[in-house]
């Protein structure tokens, strides 16, 4: 294993804000291809649905974060349509595992007095506009400097740059593709219980393995589907969103962009089949004061079927070397001892670089997944527990869930959220 | 003045500013392939950075490097993302193992250089020498020229190494 490991990790930081803030309020859009709408449109209808979520108004909002990759629209922007005045605003760069990291910024700044509440978004055409999987302008634009060592040799869409570590892991722990598929299996029959899924239809581990190569070991069903849509999350103090009309998701632990060394090119460290996780990992669960075990719904990040399993080993759900194991043993499936991406998530729901898988679990933590089940007279749902095709996807007694992000093999983020006592 | 080159239909520029670069594809437009070297922990890297991973240090010197290694994983593309590579498919992008510094300074340590499998000409390599290459191929190292003052590093399969007799593949072809 690794030379430098657990033992050189900060494990000190403080815990003293377990607890201490919640996810408020939530919001998205459709998932779609072909939003006809900007960016800025789509970032407006996902930060109202979540004030209403919240039941909050402009003048209770006063910090705004939003990530993205020159592909998207700014706060200032969509504060201003919302009649929102911000005492603290940031625009970052970034993709996947900036959900789980910016949730802690906005903690920080609201414990250094910044700002009360904060909501924190990503809008995006990523199938209509900048394309996530990488077509279009993204691989016309010139090769300069430093991209020059990868995107000359065709190594440049996130499936292309990752696959190294996928085959690795293959090659390492004997890990098939028909274990992995069982990643994409499980999300789709979750997806069938989801009304806003873009894809809803249930798959098997064949469907998965004999659909085209993009690029081994990927097949395109081991791939995430590129959507347009945006999506909202508010965060606020413990107190402020006890008096909100949802029950509030506790946030216990936050790992935020933890890397492998040589963040720069990251295959120089290896394992190569090992990936960040390994590492934040110990900032989480030290924080988080819980263990993976402990852990009733998890939301790791599925750009890839691989993504998914690459996480859940390396943050301890399973044994190093045993994810192909884990995915294929029904753990992960609704119904199972611990579902993962209960919504489909990236591979079936719709890609939004990890914010949707946090809106999920918030869900699940208040107990009201928006499944097929009906609703009751209390205008609440009344969920049902089966979990077969067109049901229900509520988690029975959920409570602690843990959302794992992934940028690429050398950097993740990762977040633990509790139901409120 | 930028250094730029067209490549396979893709206009590839190492800007002006850009000295480890420049310095990086020169060796290999001179058909000798450096790396970095910092002063202080004598240890090579890549790719070309303004300091050592290890130390911190800015200071550095350019060595001349054996381009010879093993493969340590790789990707065969069979959907093209750039438009420069629509006609390439299948393709290989090799991440090579170099012999030199393996298991140093920690022992799942490399100096992992990437590039595409090629014939020993210079052309992307055919389905059936991609069938034949795998996890643990000796391959070496040659250069294609981009523009005078810039070449890339590719690799092609290393004959005169004992092979493996099966390197791994990803079981379905």
């Amino acid at each position: 294993m690794v030379a430098s490991g657990a033992s050189d990790v900060d494990t000190s930081t403080s815990k003293h804000l377990r607890g201490k803030y919640a996810i408020c309020g939530i919001g998205e859009t459709s998932y779609r291809r072909g939003s006809d709408q900007t960016t800025r449109s789509l970032a407006t209808w996902a930060i109202k649905n979540a004030m209403d979520d919240a039941g909050m108004n402009a003048g209770d909002v006063d910090g705004m974060l939003s990530y993205s990759g020159n592909d998207s629209t700014f706060s200032t922007f969509v504060a201003g349509d919302l009649g929102i005045r911000l005492n603290f605003y940031m625009d970052v760069h970034g993709g996947g595992s900036s959900t789980e990291c910016l949730i802690g910024i906005a903690i920080g700044v609201i414990e250094a007095g910044l700002c009360k509440t904060v909501a924190i978004y990503r809008a995006m055409n990523g199938f209509s506009a900048v394309r996530i999987g990488g077509t279009g302008a993204r691989s016309a634009a010139p090769v300069t400097g430093d991209q020059i060592h990868h995107r000359a040799y065709g190594w440049q869409s996130a499936g292309q740059m990752f696959a190294p570590s996928f085959l690795r892991h293959m090659y390492d722990y004997g890990t098939t593709p028909e274990q992995v598929a069982h990643v994409k299996v499980a999300h789709s029959n979750h997806a069938s219980n989801n009304p806003k899924a873009y894809y809803k239809t249930r798959l098997t581990p064949e469907d998965v393995v004999n659909s085209r190569v993009i690029c081994k070991p990927l097949h395109l069903l081991d791939c995430c589907v590129e959507t347009d849509n945006a999506t909202c999350i508010i965060v606020t103090g413990i107190d402020r969103a006890r008096d909100c009309p949802n029950p509030p998701a506790v946030i216990q632990a936050i790992a935020g962009r933890t890397c492998k060394p040589r963040a720069d090119m990251h295959y120089q460290h290896g394992p190569i089949s090992t990936v960040a996780g390994y590492y934040a990992k110990d900032i989480l669960w030290p924080n988080a004061g819980v263990g993976p075990e402990d852990i009733d719904v998890t939301g790791a990040y599925d750009a890839f079927t691989f993504t998914a399993m690459l996480q859940l080993e390396d943050y301890g759900f399973c044994k190093k070397g045993e994810g192909g194991d884990y995915v294929s043993s029904g753990i992960i499936n609704l119904g199972g001892a611990r579902p993962n991406n209960t919504s489909g998530g990236h591979l079936c729901e719709g890609y939004t670089h990890g914010m949707s898988m946090v809106i999920e679990n918030t869900r699940q933590l208040r107990g009201e997944v928006d499944d097929f089940c009906p609703i009751g007279p209390d205008g609440k749902r009344q969920h049902t527990y089966d979990y077969a095709e067109g049901g229900c996807r509520q988690v029975k007694g959920a409570e602690l869930t843990a959302n794992l992000g992934w940028a690429n093999p050398g950097t993740g983020s990762a977040m633990v959220m509790a139901k409120d006592r | 003045m930028p250094i730029q080159g067209e490549y396979q239909g893709m206009m590839l520029t190492i800007d002006d500013l850009d000295g480890e670069n420049r310095d990086f594809f020169r060796h290999c437009a001179e058909g000798s392939f450096h790396l970095q070297r910092g002063t202080k922990s004598g240890l090579l890297r890549y790719p070309p950075t303004t300091a050592c991973p290890w130390t911190s240090e800015r200071e550095s010197e350019w060595v001349p490097v054996e381009g010879k290694g093993e493969v340590h994983s790789y990707v065969e593309v069979h959907h093209a993302i750039q438009p420069a590579f629509k006609d390439k498919v299948p393709y290989l992008v090799l991440l090579v193992d170099l012999d030199t510094q393996k298991g140093a300074p920690t022992e799942h340590e490399a100096l992992r250089v990437a590039g595409n499998l090629m014939t020993e000409d210079g052309e992307f390599a055919p389905p059936e020498m991609i069938k034949s290459v795998g996890i643990g191929t000796r391959v070496k190292m040659i250069f294609v020229q981009v523009a005078d003052g810039f070449a890339l590093p590719h690799w092609v399969i290393d004959g005169d190494a004992t092979q493996p007799e099966t390197p791994w593949r990803y079981p379905q072809e």
